[in-house]
């Protein structure tokens, strides 16, 4: 054996032996561990400027510390030395609900009624129960959720449907918040008529469709990280112009504008300044009309234009799809929607200043629709939904400033253990599963890595 | 049927005549500043197959590219029926009757092969029922398949797949660009039966291939490309048989 091989033979079997503590039990372990002290870390006192390592001596020394080390190690002990046991349990509980679960399945599939009826009772819910919430709930209820939702909605045309990745979503929001206080006279320099703030909504419209086309016009070449970055860019640039042109839109000290109000002539009604409760019935017609817009546009040819682009662009123009025309559109249709929801927004909080779009927001509504589930609208209400509604119920329970590390946290264990989302499409359950088994792509702003050869 | 379309073709193979369904007049196409196609004249009559062959980078693709209008000329035609469809975009060609196959199979992974199928209709109100049939029956296995996943399938399934969806458009020309590219020569063999019998059922086809031969057995008439020009051109069995082509891409002779 020459002197060469037999190095090359130590080496491996350096490289081969496993000692104890890198066996994947220990490894676990030792995760866990680590886990419990950034708990610790993150739930203990926090640290001052003065005294660096008072939070280290702190949180090592609590017995908070031994709270979580008992709950980390005792989940690594139950699944390491009872998995068994857990089995035998969990198998026990799912033969018992299996049969009842199944049926319930085949009868949501198959029956109409129950379908209908549990949207039914959604419609129902969603109309009668807010009004017996607290005032603080209803505002936010109203100013946030409500807006995101529709925010939210739109969005997911551009990224769940024709896959195109959007960071700057806010920008159109803002565009529709600006366009209301511009038609109100509200800002600084005068519209050439004062328009109610109803008929806002429609010029609204047209303007976030115009800049939608401004913006997707010349970025449609672009695809995934590429058009990410520009669509960030969009941002900045609406962002800092409403920030830095104070003369035009008011800046950071922002604008007074007013609320909705409809005069009909025989009947007029005004939405007061208190009760958020009109808003919301207002805002729910607004996103029940888009919503069922939406859903008849999915199932439409329009809808699986998006989709074949989004899969493959080449293939879909060689099956007759106009792509640019489709993506143009994707974008114009999502820039609308936002800008209705930035007109709401306007004229519900009554006060917008740039501030109120920075690009965290648009961070945030992209993860309200892959939290959801992109391309199902039902996933992307219930994501804005509960994003929305998680960090005010954190408010009472931690560290208001850690409210979003909280949400952080549930984005990535959620990416981890359910990528596709609370309520997947149909199709992005396929897309993740193919990715799995290592023939596509779990990426739906890129090509597929998998099926293609050139 | 059968025997009617013998003697057209026939006709055809020995001296097309009238309009052709297809031509190519000195067309000239430009990546930049690189000319890739230096002035190309090929036609495509009724009923025939006529193969482009060459080596790699000959201008082989960016002339079906072309021709399907994914890309634009610089100068020179692109005729259908005698009418000039250069300039026309590619997803509105689809209209007029050309079907294309794009290089790579480019199947929608994650539609199920039906999916893939239907979206080949996409130009129609609705995916007709007697065209899937049809494709079904061709590819017996795309019908075994048909709620699989298209990214799923094997290569040569793929490959059936995207001609599948291309026929699904009812083209009266069908564009191929290197339908053997990567598959094992087994399946390469039954795709131009598949196609072989796609023609006796009334398509014209235009394929581009590297593997020569099995082109050459298939089609009534070949143009050899050479760096982005036509270098020699002519019924496929003269081709065949043909001692430069046969050094050149039969590899024969050479030695």
């Amino acid at each position: 054996m020459s002197a060469e091989a037999l190095v090359r033979g130590r080496a491996a079997e350096r490289l081969r032996t496993v000692r104890w503590y890198q066996r994947p039990r220990w490894k676990r372990l030792g995760a866990m561990i680590a886990l419990a002290v950034l708990a610790v870390m993150v739930t203990g006192v926090q640290g001052t400027q003065r005294d660096l390592f008072y939070a280290l001596e702190e949180n090592l020394t609590s017995p908070l510390l031994l709270v979580w080390l008992a709950l980390t190690v005792g989940v690594w002990a139950v699944r390491e030395f009872l998995s068994p046991q857990v089995k035998a349990v969990s198998d026990g509980y799912r033969s018992v609900v299996e049969e009842p679960r199944g049926k319930l399945r085949r009868a949501w599939r198959e029956e109409k009624w129950l379908r209908w009826g549990a949207l039914g009772a959604l419609v129902a819910a969603a109309v009668f129960l807010p009004s017996g919430l607290e005032r603080y709930w209803q505002t936010v209820l109203v100013d946030q959720i409500a807006i995101y939702v529709l925010v939210a909605i739109g969005l997911n045309v551009v990224i769940g449907w024709a896959g195109m990745l959007d960071l700057g979503f806010i920008a159109f929001f803002a565009i529709g918040a600006y366009s209301a206080a511009y038609w109100t006279g509200a800002l600084p320099v005068q519209p050439p008529m004062e328009l109610n703030n109803f008929a806002v909504i429609p010029v609204a419209i047209v303007t976030c469709l115009l800049a939608g086309v401004l913006l997707g016009a010349p970025t449609l070449r672009l695809r995934g990280d590429y058009l990410a970055i520009v669509t960030l860019g969009f941002h900045e640039i609406v962002y800092l112009t409403a920030k830095n042109l104070d003369d035009v839109t008011g800046g950071t000290g922002g604008v007074k504008v007013e609320r909705f109000s409809l005069d009909l002539g025989f009947w007029s009604y005004e939405w007061g300044v208190i009760d958020p409760m009109p808003y919301y019935y207002l805002l729910l017609v607004f996103i029940a009309v888009v919503v069922f817009f939406f859903w008849r546009l999915e199932h439409s040819k329009v809808g699986r234009a998006w989709t074949a682009i989004r899969e493959d662009e080449v293939a879909a123009a060689s099956t007759g799809v106009n792509t640019v025309r489709f993506k143009l559109m994707a974008f114009a249709i999502g820039a609308s929607t936002s800008g209705v929801a930035g007109v709401a927004y306007a004229s519900k909080v009554g006060y917008i200043n740039s501030e109120n779009f920075v690009i965290l927001l648009s961070v945030l509504v992209l993860a309200y629709v892959i939290f959801g589930g992109m391309g199902s609208i039902a996933g992307v209400l219930f994501g804005a939904a509960f994003l929305v509604w998680l960090p005010e119920a954190l408010r009472d329970f931690v560290d208001p400033k850690d409210r979003y590390m909280y949400l952080g946290v549930l984005l990535v264990i959620m990416m981890i253990y359910r990528p596709q989302g609370v309520i997947p499409s149909r199709r992005r359950a396929r897309e993740l599963k193919l990715s799995e088994s290592g023939e596509s792509d779990a990426d739906a702003m890129t090509e597929p890595a998998g099926g293609r050869l050139s | 049927m059968s025997g009617t379309a013998e003697v057209t073709k026939e006709q055809a193979a020995g001296q097309p005549e009238g309009t052709p369904v297809l031509e190519l007049r000195d067309l000239r196409v430009f990546y930049g500043a690189i000319e890739a196609l230096k002035g190309i004249d090929l036609a495509v009559y009724e009923g025939e197959v006529v193969a482009l062959l060459g080596a790699n980078g000959a201008g082989k693709s960016t002339t079906l590219r072309t021709a399907s209008g994914m890309l634009a000329p610089r100068s020179g035609r692109v005729l259908l029926h005698g009418e000039r469809v250069d300039g026309i975009k590619s997803h509105d060609l689809v209209r007029f009757g050309i079907g294309h196959v794009p290089e790579g199979r480019r199947v929608f992974p994650r539609m199920t092969v039906r999916e893939n199928l239907e979206m080949g209709a996409y130009r129609f109100k609705s995916p007709d029922r007697d065209t899937l049939d049809r494709v079904y029956s061709l590819f017996p296995r795309l019908h075994e398949r048909r709620t699989q996943l298209g990214g799923t399938l094997s290569g040569g399934e793929q490959q059936m797949l995207a001609i599948g969806r291309a026929l699904m458009g009812k083209p009266e020309l069908l564009l191929l660009d290197e339908p053997s590219m990567g598959l094992a020569p087994l399946i390469v063999a039954q795709i131009f039966d598949i196609l072989k019998e796609i023609n006796e059922q009334g398509t014209t086809v235009l394929l581009v291939e590297q593997n020569a031969s099995q082109a050459l057995q298939l089609a009534d008439r070949g143009y050899v490309l050479e760096t982005g020009a036509v270098a020699m051109s002519g019924e496929a069995s003269r081709l065949l048989a043909d001692p430069r082509v046969r050094e050149a891409y039969l590899g024969e002779g050479a030695a």
